[in-house]
Parts: structure tokens; sequence; C-alpha cells
């Protein structure tokens, strides 16, 4: 899709143009965030490390990292940062402009998985947990749907995995084809 | 007399004529109807540039002068000045804005000139229908009241008294002091607050010229400045204040005990109590909400009164003074004052609101004031500074920035609270000498004298900084260590790593944030408030103790939080301020305020009903409103309502107004 | 009668949360709550697509919202995630004026518009707010006494909010179990992170969030958990085997949804509830509860 590409430029002023990106000037670097992250220690970048590295205009190593992908959306930095800045949402903001840049880090399997998702939500509308999980374990590593094969079966058993996916009336999913392809068609701000 | 006006456009630098084409707004104006003059000046406000008025008047024979330049508010009395110093009445003199309103605005060049000329030729139009105005002088009254006995109120106090003027002191509480008094040291040279600050309580409970009020209220402000009405509420306090000789018997004898508010619900009081050793003054009063006595009148019933008979069985004798009298009643006392200074101080921010701090449902974890009282030896454990179960705590984390910048409660910064964190670190280290201590820091704002000194000394102290605003506190713990223990979590931003850290006790620095009734103090006096709620100055920079309410000056931590040294500086300017007013013994009222006209007043007093200032008043007998125009501020209000148009404001006639804005369309 | 656009969401609706759907549907009928699906309702959005496509994310959401207004209710949904991104896309149209311009073009070439009028709801808000404590104990028949539940509220239906509810400490689900007659036990992790959809790709991390959450629980004493989301369900209920094999620990605490909870004690019989359908067997605790 058409979208405006940052150049890195100027870092921190094109992250704040993004929705949700506005808050990274404002930081003032207490570390609220980073010490609510519950998964601050396994991320190369903690989130006020993040800012800080966009501030100063490293772009590889921010979008290489895999920071953004460890985010678990569960906005207690949102909540708790004096600044009032959205973090998670410029988490997702360096989440998509990453994918653009296409400096998917490798060291997740994070953005193939969010990757296959979206697959789905555009190409049905819907999700069909098994179709999903099969196809993300092709992309990204066979072997493991081997391991997770118990917990598929006790799903299985208990009747939650059901293999058929929901299909949306035909005039609907025309409908809604209609305004994902144009929204596609549209630049899309990232 | 026909009018000969002359206009002048000012550069103003280039803040005008950066954006405004003066010279061509000065050329378009001198073909203006009745300009005899028109000129450009790089700055109007200047001596030549002011010269260059004057001169034009005299030689020029101008009646009436427009000067195009920056807001009346910043030079409209220089301008006035230069007009009257060459004899033309201030009130036929007008400005045009033409940065603020213009070149301010703007960076589109030939709009901001359009417009400049517009509001010349406005002025213009205007001016012709200008009359000269008398300003009045009103005495000013010598009296002055203060309001609110801590540091700022008693400084305020004692200079206006010791130039032997008669000052009121309205305090809330039965003893002045505020929250100095709570202090244990002072920053940074940590002499003790109560020792440095009871000699000066003490002169205000002996001054001559001192009516202290304890105990006591502002009901009730009318007048204007220089002739304030002030009706004070005296709070019974059940103690004949004459006969009590401070001797505490009376408290030891109370059965009913209450959280005490100097302690900061650390200790308790009794319902009949001297709040401190040091209080002045040194008199014990009754608080009616919690004597089982004052209740039980209410229901008829006749309890207690231990105080004042005491236990005969036993044969401890109740007040020997004979100074209990549950009969007394609030008084409202009268005063007549000249100005006012508003010095009612600030309060604590409440932690409780920041749930994850933990403050009110974990134990040991204290406010800045709790602290304090922990470690004054006056205090509920007489200075040792315990946990709630009576050990020793052998680690203590101070958290920064509690309820201060931060947009969820207040975004400004409260100035004081790195440096008090800092003492405290100072003070546990003194008697705990091998407490771990950490400070959880943004940044430590040190900026005063002997304030970056004193840091330098608590790091030579051995006290751990971390540079990381805490996220939380938490009493769940993840390892053996930790049991038992709060744990501070925090990201140590300089070596950017999570930490959780084990500690016995936390103290929270909170803010200072304006006291909860601010607004209806505000209300009183007729002041403003800024957005973040302290009273509001008349200016930040140029001037800081007065406010927009002439007569009415603000000092001290209600105005913006800060320091005792700035505290007792301010207190010094508000004082100097008032004494400036008495010594000149007179003031100016503007001229600019409404006019009834009796003949065409139909007595409906919509306008008295309207007016905010309580200006206007009716005539009974005459059944027509008339206005006082010492009180009247010109605001409008009752020309604008008047249904019978008989109101004119002066200065801002029907014709002056419509002549402007056709100046502006035309 | 209280009527609702409901919004079950991919997981409640045809995935492996079907219990939350069905015992839903099951409990509104007593207080008179009236669910009524939006048809061909499309994917939330979801936080996955937002980190992919915001735009994208936003039109999918779009056009559930605009469906919605035409019926003029307010939209309901069961599944946090849904919740919270439903409500981002309502919020970030009000405050991305060229965001708007834009998914109100594409929203056009489906023929539909959208007003910004919608209001979106979590189940348990509208259960706790809208039907209220009292209503609820009143169709209350085998009253849930002495059973000791842990209210689990995961991160989304409260943040990052403003909603119904503390962001940090929220209180209304310990209510909710308190008026079906059970115990509500002190849950410090209760608004803390179940490691959402990185139970897939990176377990490891998802497995020790929940391994804390489910310690927390059962050293306070619960012999259940209550959740509000079909995410932290999953993850808490089936991989709570995957967290003993590899902390080495031996969880058996039943994940239950609010409403089979509701369900229970409203006396409706568990194979409407779907409980047959949780990995964790809720069987012998709940009859351990009833037949106190």
């Amino acid at each position: 899709m058409k979208t405006k590409v940052l150049n890195g430029k100027n870092l921190a002023q094109e992250i704040s143009a993004l929705p949700g990106g506005e808050g990274i000037n404002l930081c003032i670097q207490c570390g609220t965030c980073s010490a609510s992250c519950p998964n601050a220690n396994r991320m190369e970048h903690a989130p006020r490390e993040l800012i800080a590295l966009a501030r100063a205009g490293m772009y590889d190593e921010i979008l290489s990292s895999n920071s953004m992908w460890f985010c678990l959306s569960c906005y207690l930095c949102t909540v708790r940062c004096p600044r009032g800045i959205k973090i998670t949402d410029m988490m997702h903001a360096l989440d998509r402009v990453a994918t653009r840049r296409q400096l998917s880090n490798a060291r997740t399997q994070t953005p193939t998985m969010y990757k296959s998702f979206s697959d789905f939500v555009y190409s049905i509308g819907s999700i069909p947990e098994v179709g999903f999980m099969t196809w993300f374990y092709l992309l990204s590593n066979p072997l493991r749907a081997l391991k997770m094969m118990p917990v598929a079966l006790s799903l299985l058993k208990h009747g939650r995995l059901p293999v058929k996916a929901r299909r949306l009336k035909p005039e609907a999913e025309r409908q809604r084809r209609a305004i994902l392809d144009k929204a596609e068609e549209l630049e899309g701000i990232l | 007399m026909e009018p000969r006006i002359g206009v002048y456009i000012c550069h103003c630098g280039s803040n005008i004529a950066g954006t405004v084409a003066v010279e061509e707004v000065a050329q378009f104006a001198s073909g203006l109807d009745s300009v005899v003059v028109a000129r450009d000046y790089k700055y109007m406000c200047s001596d030549p540039g002011q010269n260059l008025i004057k001169d034009d008047i005299k030689e020029l024979g101008l009646n009436r002068v427009v000067v195009a330049s920056c807001s009346p508010r910043m030079h409209e009395p220089t301008f006035r000045r230069a007009c009257e110093d060459a004899g033309l009445n201030a009130y036929l003199f007008e400005m045009a804005n033409i940065r603020e309103h213009c070149s301010w605005v703007t960076e589109d060049k030939q709009a901001a000139t359009e417009k400049a000329k517009a509001l010349v030729s406005a002025a213009v139009r205007r001016i012709y229908y200008q009359e000269p105005l008398e300003t009045r002088e009103v005495p000013v009254n010598s009296n002055v009241l203060v309001l609110g006995g801590g540091i700022a109120g008693i400084q305020a106090a004692l200079e206006i008294a010791d130039s032997e003027h008669q000052v009121y002191l309205v305090e809330r509480d039965s003893s002045i002091g505020g929250h100095m008094a709570q202090f244990d040291k002072t920053f940074p040279t940590l002499d003790c607050s109560a020792c440095i600050l009871t000699p000066k309580m003490t002169t205000v409970g002996q001054h001559q010229y001192i009516q202290l009020m304890t105990y006591s209220e502002l009901e009730e402000v009318s007048g204007y400045v220089g002739n304030f009405q002030a009706k004070i509420r005296m709070k019974a306090k059940y103690v004949d204040q004459e006969k009590c000789t401070g001797c505490g018997r009376c408290q030891e004898l109370c059965p009913i005990s209450v959280p005490s508010e100097f302690d900061q619900g650390l200790g308790k009081r009794k319902a009949i109590y001297i709040p401190f050793p040091y209080a002045v003054p040194n008199k014990a009063v009754i608080d009616a909400e919690s004597c089982s006595h004052l209740k039980g009148l209410k229901e008829g019933k006749d309890v207690c009164r231990l105080c004042e008979k005491g236990i005969e069985k036993k044969g401890i004798a109740g007040c020997e003074a004979g100074a209990i009298d549950f009969s007394q009643e609030d008084k409202i006392v009268e005063v007549e004052i000249g100005s006012i200074i508003i010095a009612t101080g600030f309060q604590q921010f409440d932690p409780s609101v920041i749930y994850e701090y933990g403050y009110g449902h974990y134990d040991n974890v204290l406010t800045g004031l709790q602290f304090e009282r922990l470690s004054n030896a006056s205090g509920p454990t007489s200075g040792e500074i315990l946990l709630t179960d009576g050990r020793t705590p052998e680690s203590v984390a101070i958290i920064h920035c509690v309820g201060s910048r931060d947009q969820n409660y207040h975004e400004y910064c409260s100035r004081v609270c790195c440096m008090y964190s800092l003492k405290y670190s100072h003070l546990i280290r003194e008697k705990i000498p091998n407490a771990q201590i950490y400070q959880l820091y943004i940044d430590l704002r040190c900026f005063g004298k002997g304030y970056e000194e004193f840091y330098n000394r608590l790091q030579k102290e051995g006290v751990n900084f971390v540079r990381g605003r805490a996220a939380e506190v938490t009493g769940v713990a993840e390892t053996p260590e930790e049991k038992g223990k709060l744990v501070v979590l925090c990201e140590d931003t300089l070596i950017s790593r999570q930490r959780r850290i084990p500690v016995d006790m936390v103290i929270l620095s909170c803010g200072l944030e304006p006291r909860a009734d601010a607004g209806e103090v505000a209300r009183l006096v007729k002041i403003s408030q800024s957005a973040d709620g302290f009273f509001l100055e008349k200016h930040p920079k140029l001037d800081p103790v007065a406010t927009a309410t002439d007569g009415v000056f603000v000092t001290g931590c209600c105005q913006g939080p800060k320091d005792i040294p700035d505290t007792v500086a301010q207190a010094s300017a508000a004082a100097a301020r008032v004494l400036a007013m008495i010594s000149k013994g007179k003031v100016e009222v503007e001229a600019i305020t409404s006019v009834i006209d009796e003949k065409l007043c139909s007595g409906c007093k919509i306008c008295k009903d309207l007016c905010p200032y309580g200006a206007i008043s009716f005539d009974e007998e005459k059944k027509v409103c008339s206005v006082n125009e010492a009180l009247c501020k010109g605001c409008g209000t009752c020309v604008a309502a008047c249904p019978s148009g008989a109101i004119t404001g002066r200065h801002f006639t029907t014709q002056q107004l419509l002549a402007e804005v056709e100046g502006v369309l035309v | 009668m209280k009527y609702y656009t409901y919004f079950p969401g991919c997981s409640a609706s045809h995935g492996g949360a079907k219990a939350y759907d069905l015992s839903a549907r099951a409990v509104a009928k007593a207080p008179d709550v009236d669910l009524i699906e939006l048809d061909d309702w499309n994917c939330c959005g979801s936080t996955p697509y937002t980190a992919v496509d915001e735009l994208a994310s936003l039109c999918s959401s779009g056009r559930n919202l605009a469906l919605a207004e035409k019926r003029g209710f307010d939209m309901v949904t069961p599944c946090s995630a849904c919740y919270v991104i439903l409500n981002r896309t309502n919020s970030s149209l009000k405050e991305y004026p060229e965001l708007k311009a834009k998914v109100d073009e594409a929203l056009a070439a489906g023929g539909l518009e959208y007003r910004g009028t919608v209001k979106v709801r979590h189940l348990l808000d509208v259960f706790v707010n809208d039907v209220g404590y009292d209503e609820i104990t009143s169709k209350v028949q085998n009253s849930l006494t002495g059973l000791k539940v842990a209210p689990y509220y995961g991160c989304q239906i409260v943040r990052p909010g403003p909603g119904f509810d503390h962001p940090e400490f929220p209180q209304s689900l310990d209510r909710l179990v308190e008026s079906l007659g059970a115990e509500a036990i002190p849950f410090p992790l209760k608004a803390r992170c179940c490691g959402g959809s990185l139970i897939i790709s990176e377990e490891d991390i998802a497995l020790g969030l929940i391994n804390k959450l489910l310690d927390s629980a059962s050293s306070n004493g619960a012999e259940c958990i209550a959740t509000v989301c079909p995410l932290c369900q999953t993850n808490l209920d089936a991989y709570q085997s995957r967290v003993n094999k590899k902390f080495k620990t031996s969880f058996n605490l039943p994940v239950l949804f609010f409403t089979q909870l509701m369900g229970v004690a409203f006396g409706i019989e568990s194979q409407a509830l779907g409980l047959e359908k949780c990995i964790v067997s809720a069987e012998k605790v709940l009859a351990g509860c009833l037949n106190r």
C-alpha cells in the first residue's frame, strides 16, 4: 500500500507526526514506563530508552530492535506516564514503521504472528483460530506446531477448536472488502 | 473646540515594524479627518518618543493624541503621563494596539498593515468624541488586614506593625505558625524550624500594633482600595483567653482523644487542647465537634466537663484559673482597613489517590509532613524515627515528585520537594547512622543559595541516588529478601535496568497544592486564581505581590509553591507595597466609571443585581439607582443591561464605541 | 427491557471462547438485558492489525460502528480486546481529523457513514451499572456461599480509560462476585497482564506472567478465577498445564467467565453455560460450593 515513508532524517519529528507518536517530544525520561512494563527486561530497549534513542536519531537501532514487538498492550505505562504520553500507541506506530521498512526483528516471531493475524482480518474479516495458528506456524516454525499439539488436542477435546471459519453474507462481504480496498488505496498515515 | 489629533505609530524595534509597514500606516493616518500630524518612530515609550508627543502638543496645539503601539496594559500609563506633563488631560489620549492584536498574531505583512490602518482609523474616530475626565483621590486607611498566620503572614504583619500601623492578623487555627511550625529542621542550614519561628511568633503575640485573632475566619469584605470593611468571625473557644494560663491540665483531664491535625494523624490530641508546646497564643481551645459536653448540649444533655470540674473522687481539681466557659458564642468583629494581605498558604497533596504508591493501605508509607512530625522532637515519637511496630527502620526510600510534574494530578513542579527530600536523608542519617537511604528522583532541583552545596554534602553522607521515578510501592514479595518489606519498583534510568528496592519505610515527597477553599477566599476578596488554583498575581515578573484588585496583595505559598527564604522576601514585598500606600495616604481611583441619569432611571434595579462589585445602590426616597464611583470598576455590565438606556459608561459612551466600529469597517 | 447491540468478537462467537457467548446470552435473559447481535459484523480491528496497518484497522472497526449507529443502541462486547480497540477507534476519530477524513472516505466506498455517536461498553459494565448489584442478587437461586473467587480483570477492560472502573484497583467484578454470594479474595495482580497474544509467538514470556497470576491467586486462597476476557481465560486455562510443566507447579485452578459464575448462581444448567469447555474442570469446585 502507498504510505508516507519515514526517511529517518529527523526521526523524533517524524515519529511525532504519526498518530500516537506526539508524545515523543514531551518525555522527561523519568522511567515510569520502563519500571511499569511487565516485559521491560526482555526488551532490547525498554520504552524510555527507546524514546531516548529516537530523539538521538538512532533510526536503525530502534526499528530493528525487538522492543516494540514485546509490548503486551497492557497500557500500564500509558496510565502512569506523568506527561500523559500514549506510549502503547507509540509502540504500535513503531511496529508499523518497522514493518514498512522491513526491519522487523528476526529474533522474535511476533511480527510474523501479527502479519498472519492481519492477513485473515483482511481476507475474511474474522479470525478462524485453527486456520490462523496453522498459517502462523507454517510461516514461522513448523516444528513448533508439534510442541503445541497437547494444548491443541485438549482444546479440541473440549470443543474449543472449530474447524469451519465464520463467513459473512456475500453482500456484507462485498461491502467490507470495498471499504478495506479503499483504505489500501488511500495513502496510509502509518 | 475643534479636535486637533496627533497620531504616532511605533515601530517597537522590529516587533511591529517587522510585520506592519509603519511608514505606510503613518501616511494613511495623516490623511484622516482632524489629524494634524502623523509620525512613526522606533520606540514611542522612550524619552525621545514621549518628547515627540509633548513637543507636538505644545507647538502644534494638539488636543487629542493617538498612539498606535503595544497593549494599553503595557504603556497606557506611560503615555497618559506624557500627555498630562504637556498639559493635556489623560482621557484625551487613546491607544491602538497594533502589536498584541496585530503584528504578534500573524506573519502576513499585508494583512497586518491593513488591520493596523483599521485600528488607527478606529482610534482616531473614537477620540473625536472623547471628553476630559478627572480622577478622584480617596484617602487610605492605615489599618491592614493580614489573612493567614503562617510565616508569610507573620513576616508581613511584623513589618507593618513595626512601622506603627495597626494590623489585624486573622488565623483560622488556634495558634499562628502555619506549616513552618510543623517542620523539624529547615534546609539548607538545618536550622531548627521552631527555633527560628518562635521568636517571631512571640513578637507577634505581644506586639502593640498587632491585634491577633486566632481561631477566626474572614466572613465578608466590602469596600474598595484604601477603604475596606471586613467582618471577621471569632469562633467560640469555650476557654476564657484572658484567664487561661496555658498550664495544660485540661488536656490531661479530657477523656476524648482525636487524631492530631498538627501531627498529621500520627499522634492524638484531646478535645480541649493546645496544638503544640510553642503555640502562640499558648492558650487552650475546645474543639466543638469532638467535645462530648458541647455535643451533648445539642441533645439537652449535660455530660463530662472534666476539664472544668476535675475528678472530685480522686481529689484532682479542674481548671484552676476557672477559664472554661461553655457559654461562649461566636463573635463577629467588624474592622476598617485600607489594604488586605492574603497569606493563606498551601496544603499538602494527598497521595492516597495514587493507589500504586500504597499510601493508606500499607503501613510505613508516609507523607513529607508526617515525616517532619516523626523527626521533630515535639512530635508523637519525641523525634525518634520509628516504624508503626516500634522498630527502627534499616532502610528508607524517599520518592520525589508525588503529585507534582504529573498530568494526572498537578502539572507544575512544587519547587521545594527536592530540597526537603535531601533534608530528610540527612535527618535519617543523623539519627540512624547505618540506614540505607534511597532518593528516587527525576531531576534534582537545587537552585537556591547553599542548595547545591547541600546536595554535595548529602552525597558525601553516602545516600543512594537512583535516577528513576518510582512506578509502584508493593508489599507483595517476589524473593525471600523482600518478605516483610515495602518494595519500590523503578527503572534506574542511568543503567537502563528495572530495580526492585526493598525498604522498611517509604517517604512520599508530596507536592504543594492550593488550599481546598482557595476559591472561596478568592471570591471573598475578589481576586482570581491561575489555572493551577493558586492566587493570580498582577504580573508574574513585574508585579508578583499585587493582584488585579487594587489594595489586595498576595504573599507566600498561596500565590505559588516556594521555600521559606522566598516566602519571607515576598512577605516583605507585600508589606512594602502596603506601607507605600499608607505613606502616600491617598490613592487615585480610575475615572472610568458609570453614571446613572436619574431622569431616565425607572428604578427597576436590574443594574444593582448585576453589578459584580456591589457598586450600585437604590435610593428608596428618589426611587432611582446611583453608582458609587469609588467601587465602580467601569466594567460596563450595567450600561448594557439598563433597559431605559439611563446609564452611561464614561470613556466608553455609545457614541465613542460606534465611532470606533465605523473606523474599523470603513 | 434494556436493548444493546451485541458484538461478540471472533473468539466468543466461533472460537475458543464459545462458552463466554453461550453463558452471556443465558444470563442476560433474567435481568431483561436484550443482546441483539450485530448482523454480519467483522473483526473489531484488533491490536495485531493496529500494529500492521492502522488505517485498515480503523476502517474494519469503523464498519461495525457505522452499522451499529443505524440501530441507535449502545454497543456491548464481552471481549476486552474488542472493547479496547473499538473505544480506541472512537477516540482516534475524534482526535485525528486527517485520519477521520480517510476513514470516512473508505466507509463511503462501502456505502456507510459513521458520525461517532456509538458508545462502546463492556458486558461487565452493563451488568454492574445498568442492571445493578441488587437486581443481580435478586436473581440468585443458588448462592455461591463460601466460594473463594479471584476476580481477574486483566488489562484492557480498565486501561487506558477513562472507563467505568479504576485503572489499577478496580472493584466492579469483586462486587459482582459478592452479589452472587461468593467471596472475592484480595488479589494484588487482579489488573495485571496475562501475556495476551504473545502466548503464541513468545510462549515463555507469557507463561511467566501466567505463572505469577496463578501463584498470586492461589496463595491468596482462591478456589477459582473469574475472568472478563476470552484471551485471558484461554491463557490461564488452556496453558495451565504448560505452566505446571515449565515451573514444576501443580496449579489446578478452574478459570471461569464471570457470566458462567452468574449462570451457576442463577440456577441455569451447566450445558447452557458451556462449563464442560473448561480445560481445568470446574465441576468439583462448583459442586462443593453448591452443596455447602
